[in-house]
Formats: C-alpha cells, structure tokens, sequence
C-alpha cells in the first residue's frame, strides 16, 4: 500500500515538473531580460505612465483653450473649430463666404464642414510624429494630440491643413457618427445657452 | 510634448537675465532642429484665447511665460 502510494506521488510529481519547467524558463528569461534592460539604461515598462501622461495633457489643454472649448471637450470628447481662412480650408476654394468649421478628434482626422448645413467638406489626416523614433514611435496623449491640432489651427491653420492627407469623408469617420457628434454638439450648445440664460435672470431676479 | 510621455518641462529662465536668454535661446534651436513646431499660447485682450506659432526666437512675445513644443504635423492614414 505504501509502495504504491510513494509510487503515485513520484509520477505525480514528475509530471507536475514536466509541466512547471517551460513556466519556470520563461520566468527566468524574463527576469533575465529585465535585469538587462535596466543595466542599458531602458526604462522598465510602466503600465500607468500613459494614464498620467494623459492627465498632464489635459491639464495643459485645459489651460491653452477657452474655457467653451474645455468644457465641450470634456463633455463631448471633440472639439469645434471654426475655420479663419477667407475662401474655405484650402486655397483656390470659395464656400461664397459661408462659414467652416473643423471638429477636432484625438487620433482622428480633422473634419470639416459647414455648419449651417452639416455638409462634410473633407477629412485631413495628421499625425504628429516623434521623428527622433521613425521606427515604432508611440502616441501623444489623446490631449496633447487634440491641442497641437488646435494650436496649428489657431496658429497657422494654412500649414496644419496643407502638411495633412486630404481624404473624402468617410474615408476614416464615419459620416453618420459625424452626424450624430454635430446633433450632440447642437444639445449641448443649447443647454449651455439655456443654463447661462438661466443664471443671468436669477442674477437680475435676486 | 513627448509622444508617450505628454508635456515635460525641458527649459526655464527669465529673458531678462543675460545667461539664462542664451540657454533658452540655444534650447529653442535646438527643439527647431530636432523637427519640432513652437507655439505660444495667447489671450487677447477680449479674454479669448489663440496660438502663435513662433520660427524664431525673436518672435516669441518677451512677456510670455511658456512655449510649446510639438511634434511636427505630417500627413496620416494614406
């Protein structure tokens, strides 16, 4: 009875090794590979860096737009823009003096369209770049992305939109989500009207 | 701002002070060279707030108190 139970415990441990060995290896080899990796000076990967890197972009956003544009990002997850250029986004155009507008998405192109009808115009895709990593270059916080567009747009709307690929819309947004943000846009601006309406006859009330 | 990293002080000094303007003049050239785009961040005196972006350090308003760097813009998604 003994032997046969000393027996199963050696087959059950012997097969219990067989199958924790290639656990063990790559722990090893982990560990091996990290140890490395902060010997060359390589940071180890930190999984809240991005979580905090994007809690500084906002904070920076937030101090460059109006306080409209904060709150309807906050709110909305985009930004509006409207367009400073005479003829429409791009030269040699003329929208007859309508005006354009442009909504903002973070790591999305650059949509414009005329607001007073809700047509598309096109869609202008840019990236920003770290060139100093051509090869497998990370993001900019979602924040960051949406402020170096709004700051090229303010800044020189002219070289942000020429440096972009022209697309059709549709082509990367989906022109019914565009549609849905744009009705969004149009309730929010609304309420936003209606509470400071608000506010302005309690002030005179009181 | 650094992809992956987001907004990192990499300068300061006061313009007025001799050495620390050719610090920051040298620290602003050298972001230009390494590709990236400057903007100062402006309030207008309606309150409402722009950007300029600057390609010389001569342009940069002597009363600011920060200047943005960011990637350059490139075409996206072909």
């Amino acid at each position: 009875m003994v032997a046969a139970l000393v027996a199963s415990a050696i087959v059950v441990i012997a097969l219990l090794w067989e199958a924790a060995t290639p656990l063990f290896e790559r722990l090893s080899q982990r560990i091996r590979a990290a140890r490395q990796a902060r010997a060359q000076g390589i940071p180890a990967y930190d999984p809240g860096r991005e979580r905090r890197a994007e809690q500084r972009a906002r904070e920076l956003l937030r101090s460059c737009v109006n306080d409209e544009e904060w709150e309807m990002y906050s709110d909305l997850g985009f930004l509006r823009m409207w367009g400073g250029q005479a003829g429409g986004p791009e030269a040699g155009w003329d929208l007859g003096g309508a005006p354009y507008a442009y909504l903002i998405y973070p790591h999305k192109p650059i949509i414009a369209y005329l607001p007073q009808t809700g047509q598309l115009l096109n869609e202008y895709c840019v990236v920003f770049p770290d060139e100093t990593k051509p090869f497998g270059s990370v993001r900019l916080p979602d924040s960051d992305d949406v402020l170096a567009k709004w700051m090229g747009i303010k800044g020189d709307e002219e070289r942000l939109i020429t440096s972009a690929n022209l697309h059709l819309p549709g082509r990367q947004v989906d022109p019914r989500k565009v549609a849905r943000d744009l009705w969004r846009l149009r309730q929010w601006e609304r309420s936003r009207l209606e509470r400071a309406a608000r506010v302005a006859s309690d002030s005179v009330e009181s | 701002m650094r992809p992956g990293h987001g907004d990192q002080l990499i300068a300061e000094g006061d313009v007025e002070v001799a050495e620390d303007e050719r610090a920051l003049v040298e620290e602003f050239r050298r972001q230009l060279d390494a590709g990236m785009w400057a903007a100062v961040p402006v309030t207008s005196s309606a309150g409402r707030r722009r950007a300029t972006m600057v390609q010389a350090f001569e342009q940069i308003p002597r009363d600011t108190d920060r200047v943005i760097f960011f990637p350059r813009a490139a075409g996206g998604a072909r």
